[in-house]
């Protein structure tokens, strides 16, 4: 944490007070948060726990849920969905460039995802990996503020999964957005995120500062501690034996 | 040594069977044009039953009479003419009933005014057979081309309006979040995601109005014409001439053949992206 604070000082999310609820059950319990500008956060929880919720809320999704609170976020917000979400009759390059224009700039996003030549591609003929990888590009092309990402690897294999998270990782250094990365995947916070939140029964149970270098490895025994807080949080108990 | 080897490798077929290929339950390759063969096959039966004399050639005449009589009509001059004025009905009520499809369609699937206004009395125009409103029409509109045309524009309206509305209300809810999050205008939602996303919905309405506005045809010219291809027939039937009557049919089948390549063949052009999924 100390590395970054100089860039820290703006605050890019600010949820004050924030409630959701859904037929009467309290999703989010009057959830009081900071963001500073450029900080890589992970919201873990159960599923149900709300963390969907709370990301939905800060991207302006949730139109007909009943809730009050304060809430600001930047302008710029782009979201990252679990499916790439591609429009399947739109070229890669033209689904890049969805809502905005600047070829140019949608040909270096999908460079940097390492898609270059891809760009005439269909939606259709991409692997699932690619999909994903196209849909950051989509995100990237808009220069954000503040990046949401709502399981964006949750449904990718495993090997792919470890090459996207140091995409990511990457990706988020050369940019700078606010991210916030909703996951049910206590390992994948651990490696990619400096501030982890658990949140349950709608209130942040755990905020945890990870302050270890990166590339971070799954074998560091130092992240094995935060790990365990974080499972104890979720209220998991590993059995070793 | 070769032999030995050969001994070894040999071996464990004596005990373990060998792997035999499952019987094939898939029909397996398709045999080429085999969308021609059926229709060949029954004309050949239907050319060797006339030459060996097996068919009253007053119910069913041979297939070289018919090309004759077609041959001759169309020399004649009342063939061109009699296809021209069907041509000409058929695609004045296609055109209006296309654009009448769209726009109710777009109108319907968009807002939810419309919908309330549009949708409901579509589908009780649909509860009504159209043919049914054909005296109605008459005493309306009078028996000249002004009703055929109307006629044919409600049959192809319907699928139309159907098809492309059901695919309009069927957007994926996934795309229209996405379209928020990308911060599209309400036009640019409706041309880069629901128009495009209609389009497979619309072309199927497409191809049933095309077919539709043949069907309307046929009938409209046998009750109450002076004119066209049905009316050729209408008359020929009151002079026993089946071979007319099978030279109209010829040309009705030809057209809708046409007309429905025609749409598929633009369907495939727009739907490029689809092909990826099916080949």
């Amino acid at each position: 944490m100390a590395t970054h604070t100089e860039q820290l000082t703006r605050v890019a999310v600010q949820l004050r007070g924030l409630t959701r609820s859904f037929d009467g059950r309290t999703v989010l319990d009057g959830i009081d948060l900071d963001i500073p500008a450029g900080q890589f956060v992970a919201l873990l929880g159960h599923s149900g726990s709300g963390k969907s919720t709370l990301l939905r809320a800060v991207a302006g999704l949730d139109h007909e849920v009943v809730g009050s609170g304060r809430l600001t976020a930047p302008e710029r917000v782009s979201v990252v969905f679990q499916d790439s979400r591609l429009l399947p009759w739109r070229r890669v390059l033209d689904n890049v460039l969805l809502g905005t224009d600047g070829e140019d700039r949608g040909r270096e996003a999908l460079a940097e995802v390492g898609l270059q030549g891809r760009e005439r591609a269909w939606p259709n003929e991409l692997s699932g990996g690619e999909a994903q990888r196209a849909a950051l590009a989509r995100s990237l092309v808009r220069e954000p503020e503040l990046l949401l990402a709502d399981e964006p690897f949750g449904a990718l294999d495993a090997l792919t999964r470890i090459k996207m998270h140091a995409l990511l990782r990457e990706l988020w250094k050369r940019h700078q957005p606010s991210v916030l990365l909703v996951t049910h995947d206590v390992d994948e916070a651990i490696v990619l995120a400096d501030r982890v939140l658990v949140l349950e029964q709608g209130r942040i149970g755990l905020d945890l500062t990870i302050d270890r270098p990166h590339p971070r490895s799954y074998r560091d025994p130092l992240l094995g501690e935060y790990r365990e807080r974080l499972l104890a949080a979720l209220g998991v108990t590993e059995d070793h034996a | 040594m070769t032999t030995t080897e050969a001994a070894v490798t040999v071996a464990p077929a004596k005990d373990t069977p060998q792997v035999r290929r499952r019987r094939r339950l898939s029909p397996g390759r398709r045999l080429p044009a085999a969308r021609l063969a059926g229709p060949v096959l029954l004309l050949a039966l239907w050319a060797a039953a006339s030459a060996a004399g097996q068919l009253d050639p007053a119910a069913i005449p041979a297939p070289w009479t018919v090309v004759r009589t077609g041959a001759h009509l169309w020399t004649d001059g009342t063939l061109p003419t009699d296809i021209l004025t069907s041509l000409q009905r058929a695609a004045t009520g296609f055109v209006i009933g296309l654009v009448a499809g769209v726009v109710l369609a777009l109108a319907s699937g968009l807002s939810r005014t419309g919908e309330a206004l549009i949708d409901g009395t579509v589908n009780l125009n649909r509860a009504i057979p159209t043919l049914g409103l054909i005296p109605l029409f008459i005493l309306w509109l009078g028996i000249g081309e002004t009703f055929k045309v109307a006629i044919i524009a409600i049959v192809v309206y319907i699928p139309i309006y159907l098809n492309t509305h059901a695919a309009l209300s069927g957007i994926d809810h996934r795309f229209v979040e996405l379209a928020e999050v990308q911060g599209l205008s309400r036009f640019a939602f409706v041309r880069q995601i629901v128009v495009p996303g209609a389009l497979p919905g619309f072309f199927v309405g497409l191809r049933l109005g095309v077919t539709g506005s043949w069907l309307g045809l046929v009938v409209l010219e046998q009750i109450n014409a002076t004119s066209g291809l049905g009316y050729m027939m209408f008359q020929a039937q009151n002079y026993g001439q089946s071979d007319v009557i099978l030279v109209g049919l010829v040309v009705y089948g030809v057209f809708g053949l046409v007309s429905d390549s025609a749409v598929r063949l633009v369907e495939r052009r727009v739907l490029s992206w689809r092909r990826t999924l099916s080949s």
